[in-house]
């Protein structure tokens, strides 16, 4: 696959703070690559280094294989959609998808059928003369993408461009850009600090925190195979005990299993990246949906305690029980499964838990 | 509740309407009627329109209006060619905490009187002044030019003194101007002569023409700075009407020259405002 996008080494500084702090990534053709990221964490700036708004202090930006540093962005073959769009008021929706065209000189004929099929494409077909006042806010969405696509740039770049929309609308524009970016094939890089927008649209995304990518993965090793405390709390919901590392043992395929004990004295196995030395201090981390509630019996090798309902958080299918372990005084959020089985449970009744030890994390204490 | 009410109005708009009637509207009245009278053979004074009769007879008359309504919109242009850059360096292109400061520099100068600035203009530009005297000293000049007294000099005095009335409108319309239109411009290719008239240009229409309307009107009827730094050479309306009324007694014609004057410059901001699709309403908000 050929390389769109290459960023080597970059670093960008402002003053003493580093913004982007030797950030290193490659993205695919035809790709939808997502960086998520706290706000501040550095995401739009590297963005727009991309994009060419600002010059990185150290390292090197490759779009298709050439060097695009010291270019500036009306030179770049990569094109913006920005966080609030940026559509501009004075110009009807034609004149708006058309203003890369125009500068670029083309014949007024080939400007008029491409912008026609481009408005097709994203749906926006007789909208043509219309003010961009009069758009909704998904049309205006589509109508941004539009002036980008239509300039068939190496790289997309998306700056949260979702954000400003209500959830109903964010849900539906979350699918249709991703069958939209299917359809075109243009390689997308997407900026959003809404981990539900990453890891529904990418086939890779890039956890960004400090200035520093922590994990470039795909979302479902992101979401189940973290490889850092910061990637285990941001992406998703996760419980988090403190603990210490009472015994280290590898089982016959290679995988490593701590028996952690915390600080509330309960006693866990779980699984850990990599052998750790016991007395280790540890974060373990378990996810809301990975324990059971009341489990059978009969099942070995769980790891059970006893909690105390304190609320029930309603939510359609992701339903949850906020619980107080018996040990200790903390409260932890367990997955409600919206089957009928539970719907005995109240508050103040104790129930026992259960988690299987391969879905626990666990991370040396930060 | 409705009497009160009723009350309130009459209060805030009777000092408006005394001004508009007793300052605007009765000596504009009593300035037309004056306009259309004339002196007769007995020393009587009847109607007639020969005030006006004779502005267009008197080719110094129309002249000298056609050159100071061209003018004026050239000092109009040229005021507005300066105050853009200055405008976009003050709300784009500086620190934030800087802008305050630079906008009181720009107003500085407006806390002495017009006669002393331009008094300031012609100790810098006289024969004497500093500027021949730097010039001779370095050499650059053998003897003195006199730079007062002509029109280029006119012009400079006279945008000098409507910048102001032009940066502020246009920082106020540039301060609500997205930065992201602009980079979004600039990503999807355009130069920097197009984003200025396709995106900065477009969104500050108003401002430019409000700006244009007060300096405009400020230039048109200014008599001070034509008569200081044009001297005989560089002839303005305005001049014309004073010589009117205080050097030739004759307050019938000054009359009818203000009247055309008032004329003048509602034709010229209305075709103004048509060419640039602007209405009225919306460029005073």
């Amino acid at each position: 696959m050929a390389i769109d996008l290459s960023v080597q080494h970059v670093v960008k500084m402002f003053g003493d703070f580093s913004a982007v702090d030797d950030v290193t990534f490659e993205v695919e053709n035809g790709r939808f690559f997502s960086i998520l990221g706290p706000s501040g964490c550095g995401k739009t700036t590297l963005l727009r280094l991309i994009a060419g708004f600002a010059e990185p202090s150290e390292g090197i930006i490759e779009i298709r294989g050439e060097n695009v540093l010291g270019l500036p962005p009306n030179r770049r073959p990569v094109n913006l959609v920005f966080q609030h769009l940026a559509l501009f008021p004075m110009m009807n929706v034609a004149e708006n998808v058309a203003f890369g065209l125009k500068r670029r000189n083309e014949r007024r004929g080939d400007i008029h059928r491409k912008v026609s099929a481009m408005l097709e494409r994203v749906g926006l077909h007789g909208f043509e003369t219309k003010k961009i006042d009069q758009l909704s806010g998904g049309q205006k969405q589509r109508v941004a993408i539009a002036r980008c696509l239509i300039l068939e740039p190496a790289v997309l770049l998306l700056d949260e461009p979702l954000g400003a929309l209500d959830l109903k609308l964010r849900e539906q524009m979350k699918v249709e850009l991703k069958k939209l970016q299917a359809e075109v094939g243009t390689t997308f890089m997407y900026i959003t600090h809404d981990q539900s927008e990453a890891l529904v649209m990418s086939d890779h995304v890039a956890v960004m925190n400090n200035g520093k990518f922590e994990q470039v993965d795909t979302p479902q090793n992101l979401y189940n195979n973290p490889q850092t405390p910061f990637v285990a709390k941001f992406v998703g919901d996760n419980n988090t005990w403190t603990g210490m590392v009472r015994r280290s043992t590898e089982s016959g395929d290679g995988s490593i299993v701590l028996e952690v004990e915390t600080r509330e004295g309960e006693r866990f196995m779980t699984r850990s990246a990599y052998p750790m030395t016991p007395g280790t201090a540890v974060d373990l981390f378990l996810r809301p949906e990975a324990m059971l509630i009341q489990p059978d019996s009969t099942l070995t090798g769980l790891n059970r305690f006893t909690a105390v309902v304190r609320s029930i958080l309603f939510d359609g299918a992701n339903s949850r029980v906020l619980a107080c372990p018996e040990a200790g005084d903390r409260e932890i959020l367990v997955a409600l499964p919206q089957n009928r089985q539970f719907d005995h449970i109240q508050i103040n009744d104790t129930i026992e838990i259960g988690w299987d030890s391969q879905s626990g994390i666990c991370f040396p204490a930060s | 509740m409705k009497t009160q009410s009723r009350w309130a109005l009459a209060i805030f708009l009777t000092p408006v309407l005394l001004w508009l009637i007793l300052l605007i509207v009765i000596p504009h009245i009593d300035l037309l009627i004056m306009s259309l009278r004339v002196e007769n053979d007995f020393g009587d004074m009847t109607w007639s329109l020969s005030n006006y009769i004779s502005f267009f007879k008197e080719p110094i008359y129309w002249l000298t209006f056609v050159r100071t309504a061209v003018y004026s919109i050239l000092v109009t242009l040229l005021t507005l060619i300066v105050a853009l850059p200055v405008a976009f360096y003050i709300t784009k292109v500086v620190a934030p905490r800087y802008q305050g400061f630079l906008t009181l520099l720009l107003l500085l100068p407006f806390w002495v009187s017009e006669l002393v600035r331009v008094y300031g203009w012609m100790i810098l530009l006289r024969e004497s002044g500093v500027i021949n005297h730097v010039l001779i000293r370095l050499g650059i000049l053998d003897a003195p030019i006199e730079m007062l007294y002509n029109d280029a000099t006119m012009i400079l005095g006279l945008v000098y003194t409507s910048m102001l009335f032009m940066v502020v409108p246009l920082i106020s319309v540039l301060e609500s101007l997205d930065d992201s239109l602009v980079e979004a411009a600039y990503d999807l290719g355009a130069g920097m002569w197009t984003i200025l008239f396709r995106i900065i240009i477009p969104h500050s229409t108003p401002g430019i023409v409000s700006g244009s309307i007060v300096v405009f009107m400020l230039t048109l009827g200014n008599y001070l700075t034509p008569n200081l730094m044009g001297g005989k050479n560089s002839l303005w309306f305005t001049e014309q009407i004073y010589n009117q009324f205080i050097a030739s007694f004759n307050w019938n014609q000054g009359s009818a020259f203000g009247f055309l004057l008032l004329l003048l410059s509602s034709a010229i901001i209305w075709l103004g405002l048509t060419l640039t699709r602007q209405k009225l309403s919306k460029v005073i908000q």
